[in-house]
Formats: structure tokens, sequence, C-alpha cells
């Protein structure tokens, strides 16, 4: 079975709600939708106190060439535009919406749960639909989807990758997906192949998701040009870099995109979204996500529009624990810890996972023993106790040399490391130092 | 909710993987080789090899308690597993002090006077042992006869007429002194240890069986042992093919002395040994090009010891000019 080759790890998969069907969640009774859900420029805001809104109406506006469409999940009117944290722990301009008793949905949009199978749209109109809808990359990066397809002139695709690799433990958002919404994913799938003009796609996911692979290959007949292919679980394996290896053995070169080797990836949950902004015409307003823990009282997998609060959720499956010790939103392996769970719901979150005292508490760090192990894992290549030293001393000319923007922070070194150190966040000062170093030579 | 959230950068999860985990794994891989020193040289190897384990612990307390005055961390096994090998490498009929003073030099020189684990440049255990070996040259090259040697134990060492009725000199001895024509090729017998030598260093199976648990456990990886046993195959395998009268087979190599105890135990310390593959297997084709050419062509019947060291320090430019290699380094871009 198929895997990359270089480092990697393999924590515990903790795939608790694997089993837990799609849940649609109820409305809030007020949304908080920030304007910057992607990554790039935040969206320019068009509503103001007192408007109303209708779901799906357009309330940010893409701002540069980097940017996407942000719409209104519910039908409301506006309270106030604030500032609020957002899962990063910044505070950043939000439109904050009281939401009406009765949904009304603005024109043109088909919220029904009939499949559309043909596929009318040209390509130019598939990437229009697709940013007019503020589609952004599902998988975590939320990087706005319709800048992929716009493919430079000179490059050639062969493939589009689609990741239902789900590396991270304890999320099974993915998962679910690939098992409900198959036919509409696959619908998507076709689209964007249409939109880039490849014949091949490839689905990848890791053999803890059997049942995935074989419901997707039944299907397949109807999709010509669609395969799927299992994958030996490894993390991170949903490492873009990491699943071109996997799947057709090339590697994306440090500074280099996937499509400098002939791919496009994109996650489950995108060609998802994307089925539904071409074929009904609808936004981005909701997505699928986990809400999970080993102490919760129950776990789901929860359909919820944006701007809902991390608070309702929780609630949802029993509240939180006596013994909490942190709040990730995302998985374990690269998910932002919360301070607060009054965070919204936004594009990039695609879970929420309730730790333990136990398992959120990690030792004092200890003297580093030269094991190697961190070289070993690296899926990258790089020497993370190097890498940490540059960091730490801040000598970012070493860094350089030594390739630390190659790193991709999957966290992999410090999870494997005997003396608990600090590897990565060490790792990320000098990502952003080199960084800074090299802007400042540029500018010369 | 009574506790305060832990906001910090992630990954989120840490594996169980330990200092101790890899420590006590290394202690556990060498119980099959100190049971055959226990069965080859009785009690006297017991004694060796405890009163090193307490020597070791209690030089690295007291300079953490007394003159670092920092937090003390002798049980996270690094000086347990010092001790260990410190005993494997003399004698077991060398009087008590004589380790200890070797127990001194190992942890107070070899390993704290660096700052403690993880920053010595040279395995601590070797250290030691060269000391002891310059220091105390007769004492450390009267080696003990298999069987023979188990009836007779002393706490302050054997004296010299009961010395010279138990003890007789090592394979590599013989080959050194009177030629490759003398030496004995019985390796089966080798190979399980019945041979003259250093404690922990007679039997190469039961080194051998811990090695592989090590690797096994990934407590180390195979590319510094693969790397020291081919090299120094191949370095006595071209020797011998020369000039089989004069120079003894590889077989005989493999099977005598510290090698496989060195190939296994003391070149894969982590602290004083590579961090990429590429410097383990420059590394290990170092010393065992080294170990050769030191028994073969110089008047030290082992070279071991004296290779490993050698290759420590070099270490720090083989880690500077061997990089992993890079993801994607490589690939053609379209």
């Amino acid at each position: 079975m198929k895997t990359f080759k270089l480092g990697g790890i393999h924590p515990e998969e903790n795939k608790i709600a694997a089993d837990k069907p799609l849940e649609d969640f109820s409305l809030p009774k007020q949304g908080t939708i920030p304007v910057s859900q992607h990554l790039g420029a935040p969206a320019k805001l068009l509503v103001k106190k007192g408007d109303q809104v209708k779901t799906g109406q357009l309330i940010g506006e893409t701002a540069g060439f980097i940017s996407a469409n942000i719409h209104s999940p519910y039908t409301g009117k506006v309270k106030k535009v604030d500032n609020v944290l957002d899962a990063s722990g910044y505070k950043r301009q939000a439109v904050i919406i009281d939401v009406a008793d009765e949904e009304e949905w603005v024109e043109g949009i088909d919220n029904t749960e009939d499949v559309i199978r043909d596929i009318s749209a040209t390509p130019d109109e598939i990437v229009e639909k697709i940013q007019n809808n503020g589609i952004v990359g599902l998988g975590g990066a939320t990087f706005p989807s319709h800048v992929k397809l716009k493919v430079p002139e000179g490059k050639k695709i062969e493939y589009l990758i689609i990741n239902g690799v789900e590396c991270e433990p304890y999320l099974t958002n993915d998962h679910r997906l690939m098992i409900e919404k198959t036919e509409e994913m696959l619908i998507g799938i076709k689209i964007l192949m249409k939109g880039l003009g490849v014949d091949n796609a490839i689905i990848g996911i890791e053999n803890n998701k059997m049942d995935a692979v074989e419901h997707i290959r039944s299907m397949l007949k109807d999709f010509p040009g669609i395969s799927v292919e299992p994958l030996k679980v490894k993390y991170p394996q949903g490492g873009e870099k990491q699943l071109i290896k996997s799947l057709i053995n090339r590697e994306v070169p440090g500074g280099k995109l996937p499509l400098d080797v002939g791919c496009v990836v994109n996650n489950v949950a995108t060609a998802y979204a994307v089925y539904e902004a071409v074929q009904k015409n609808k936004p981005l307003i909701e997505r699928i996500m986990t809400v999970t823990g080993k102490k919760l009282q129950k776990t789901a997998n929860l359909k919820v529009r944006f701007g809902t609060r991390l608070a309702e959720l929780i609630e949802h499956v029993g509240g939180l624990p006596e013994d909490t010790g942190k709040i990730v939103s995302g998985g374990p392996m690269t998910g932002k810890a919360l301070s607060s769970l009054e965070v919204p719901v936004t594009k990039g979150t695609a879970g929420i996972l309730v730790m333990d005292q136990n398992e959120a508490k990690f030792a004092e760090p200890r003297t580093c023993i030269r094991c190697a192990k961190c070289t070993e894992v690296c899926p990258q290549g790089l020497e993370p106790y190097l890498l940490h030293q540059f960091g730490e001393l801040d000598r970012p000319e070493d860094a350089e040399a030594n390739a630390i923007l190659d790193c991709i922070e999957c966290g992999s070194c410090n999870y494997i490391c005997p003396s608990n150190r600090p590897l990565l966040e060490y790792v990320r000062v000098g990502k952003a130092n080199t960084s800074e170093m090299i802007r400042n030579r540029k500018q010369k | 909710m009574k506790n305060q959230l832990i906001v910090s950068s992630s990954p989120h999860l840490r594996g169980n993987w330990t200092i101790e985990k890899a420590m006590y794994g290394v202690v556990m891989a060498m119980i099959p080789a100190l049971l055959v020193s226990v069965y080859m040289f009785g009690l006297g190897a017991l004694r060796v090899m405890l009163v090193s384990i307490v020597a070791c612990m209690a030089v690295e307390y007291v300079i953490q308690k007394y003159i670092i005055k920092g937090p003390v961390t002798i049980t996270d096994g690094s000086a347990i597993v010092t001790g260990i090998l410190l005993a494997f490498n003399v004698p077991t009929t060398i009087p008590t002090w004589m380790l200890i003073a070797g127990a001194i030099v190992a942890i107070g020189m070899g390993k704290m006077s660096f700052g403690g684990l993880g920053k010595n440049p040279f395995n601590p255990a070797l250290v030691g042992r060269v000391f002891m070996l310059i220091s105390f040259p007769a004492a450390m090259t009267t080696w003990p006869k298999p069987i023979e040697a188990r009836q007779f134990f002393s706490f302050a060492g054997l004296d010299e007429k009961t010395l010279d009725t138990v003890t007789g000199p090592t394979p590599l001895g013989i080959l050194n002194e009177q030629g490759a024509s003398a030496i004995n090729t019985d390796y089966v017998n080798q190979l399980l240890g019945s041979m003259s030598g250093s404690m922990g260093e007679i039997s190469a199976l039961a080194l051998i069986l811990g090695g592989i648990y090590m690797i096994a456990r990934k407590i180390i990886t195979w590319h510094i042992p693969v790397a020291y046993l081919l090299s120094s195959f191949v370095f006595a395998g071209v020797l011998w093919l020369v000039d089989p009268s004069q120079y003894a087979d590889p077989l005989f190599h493999m099977v005598t002395g510290g090698l496989m105890l060195g190939v296994f135990y003391m070149a894969t310390d982590y602290v004083s040994s590579p961090m990429s593959k590429k410097g383990m297997l420059i590394f290990g084709v170092g010393a065992g090009v080294l170990t050769i050419l030191i028994r073969v062509f110089t008047p030290y019947p082992e070279g071991v010891s004296f290779a490993i060291l050698l290759m420590n320090g070099f270490v720090p430019l083989i880690n500077t000019y061997t990089k992993p290699k890079r993801f994607g380094e490589k690939q053609p871009v379209n």
C-alpha cells in the first residue's frame, strides 16, 4: 500500500466520532461573521449596522487577488460591526447578526437536497461561480479555491488530487462527508476537473477509512477519470506535499507549488462545496465539523452555519467536562488552542477537540540528548534540533541555509522528542526571523 | 470549570518516548551479555558491575548536587548505562579502587565537565576505560580465563599468585604477540563467550541479541552497527586475502575482542554519534577501518575504544557536512 517515504509518525488515531452520522445543527440566535475567514486579504465589508440580510447574501467582497467573498449564513438584522476574538487569538472585524425566526434565502440559490448531475457550466463559469460563492480550501489552509483553478501560462496540470486523508487524530468530518455526501463530492470533483481541464483525479484516503474507500469505489463507474487510492496510515500524509509524494511519487521542491509538478490538490470538503456552488449556486455559509474528546458525554459530526459560537456546539454534546484542560480548534497536531468558547465557527474550523487535564499537560522540557529522532521523523528531511537552536539564538542566515522555510509545521518533531523540547515553537520563531531577513534583503 | 484552559501552540499531542525509556531499554539489551559474563567469570562480574554503576551514579550525584548545585538527574538512566558500559570494558579481576577511579574520570571528566547528558563530545565510558588502560596498564590487561576464574572472588582484587593461575591472554593478544598462525579458530565457542577478555565483551552472540532488541525497539537505528561491521569485515578481509599467513581472517575479528560491544552499544551512543543517516554511515565506516588498523598495525591488540573515541572527535565535522536528504531536493519542475 502506498505512502510517503521520508519521516512521519503514527499517533494514536482516536477517531471516536467516526460512526456518528451528520446532523444539521440548529441556527443560532445571534451569529458573528468575521470578514477574514481565509488566507489572504480580509474581505471588504458591504453591510452596516441596521441592515437587513438574507441567507446567502454577499456581505463581504473579495479585496485583492488572494481573498474571498463572505456571505451571510442567516436571515436577520446587522446588530453591529465590531472587533471580536478569532481562533488565533486576534481581534478582527466581524459582523454580528441577530438571526430572524423566518429564514429567507437569496433568490437563485437551490437549498434543496436534490442532486444535480449534469454539469452545464463552462470552465470559465466554474471559476466564476467558485469565486462568487466564496469557496476556500476546507482542509485547513483556507486558501481561496478560485486562485488554484487559474493555472498560470506554461504550466500543465496532469492530475487533480483530492485529499481525503484526514491524517489528524480525532477528526472525522471528512470521513463522514465521504460516506454521506459521496455523489455530490464526486460531481464536485468532476467540476474541478472540467475547470482545470484535466482527465485524471485521484482521491487519497488512509486505510483506517476503508468503508469510505469501498463506498466511493462502488460509485466510480459513473465517474470516468476518477480513481480512489487507499494509503497506509501515516502522519502528516494530509500535507499536500506528502500526499502528492504518496500518490504519484513526485516531490514538490521547497518554495514551489503543487502545480510546479503538474498537480492541483483539493480537499474532499472543498469538492463538496464546489458542487454546491456550481450546481446549486449556493455560497459557502456552512461546513461539516467534528466535535470530539475522550471525556465528552457524546461526540458528533455536525453541519454548522458559520458564525455559530463554539460554546453552543459544546452545549449540544453535553457541556464541558469538569477536568477540561485544553480546547483545540481543529485537530490535535495542527489545530489552535482556544482561550475562549465565544469564538465563532468559520470556514477553516474542521472540528473542536476537548482534552482533559491529563492529555493537555506536558512534562517540562529537558536537555537534548541528540538522539536524532526529530531528524528521523521530519517528513521534509530537515534537522529540527538544529533549526530550534538557530531560532533560539536568532541566526536567520544559518536557518535559511538549513532550509528552515521548507518546514510544513506538522509537529512530528515535537511529538517524538523524548525530552519534550519545544522544537516547533522555536522553528516558528526562526521561520519568522528568516522571512523577515529575506524581505529586508529584497528591499535593498 | 475549576481549571483555566491551557493555551499553547501546536502540536497538542506528545508521544510516549522518553529519555528513561531509551536508557533503560539499553540496560535491558545488555542483560544477556551480563548473564554470560556471570556464568563465565562468576561473582567477580557482579562485583565489577555493581561497583561501576554505584560509583557512576554517586559521582554524578555529587557533582550535580554540590558543584553545579542544580537538579539531580541520576535516575534518568544515562549514568547507569555509562556504569554498565564501563564495567563491560574492564576485566573482572580489576581492583575496586581502580574501577572507582575510572568511574570518576568517566562521569566527572567525560560527561559532567562538558555540562552533563547531551553535551559530552566523547563517550564517557570510553573516556573512563582509556584513562584506566593508560594509568593501570597491567591490571587492565590481565584477563581472567572463562569458567576457571569464577571460583575466585575478592573485593580488593586477586593476589598475584591466584591471578597467575586464572588469567590468560585474549585471542587478540595472542594474534598481536604470536601472529595469525597461533590463533584459536573455534569461532562457535568464542561467539558464545568462551574466551578471556573484558567482562562484557566476551559473548558476541549475547551482544548481537541485545543489539537486535535495541534496533527492533527503535532505540538505535541500523546505520552505525551495519556500517561498522561491514567496514571492519571488509577491511580485515582484504588484508587476509592479501596474506592469510600474516593476517587473521575477518570472522576472527568479528567474534573476538570488544567489537560487538563497541558496534552496538558504544558507537551508537546518542550524544557522541552523528545526527543524520549519512553521517552515521560515515561514522560507522570510519570506526570500522580504524579498529582494524589499530588491531593490526599498532602495538595495541585491541582498537575499538580508540577507534570510537577518534570518530567521536569527528562528529561535529560530520554533522556540518552531512545533511539529511531534503524533501524535493532533486525533483525536476515543469
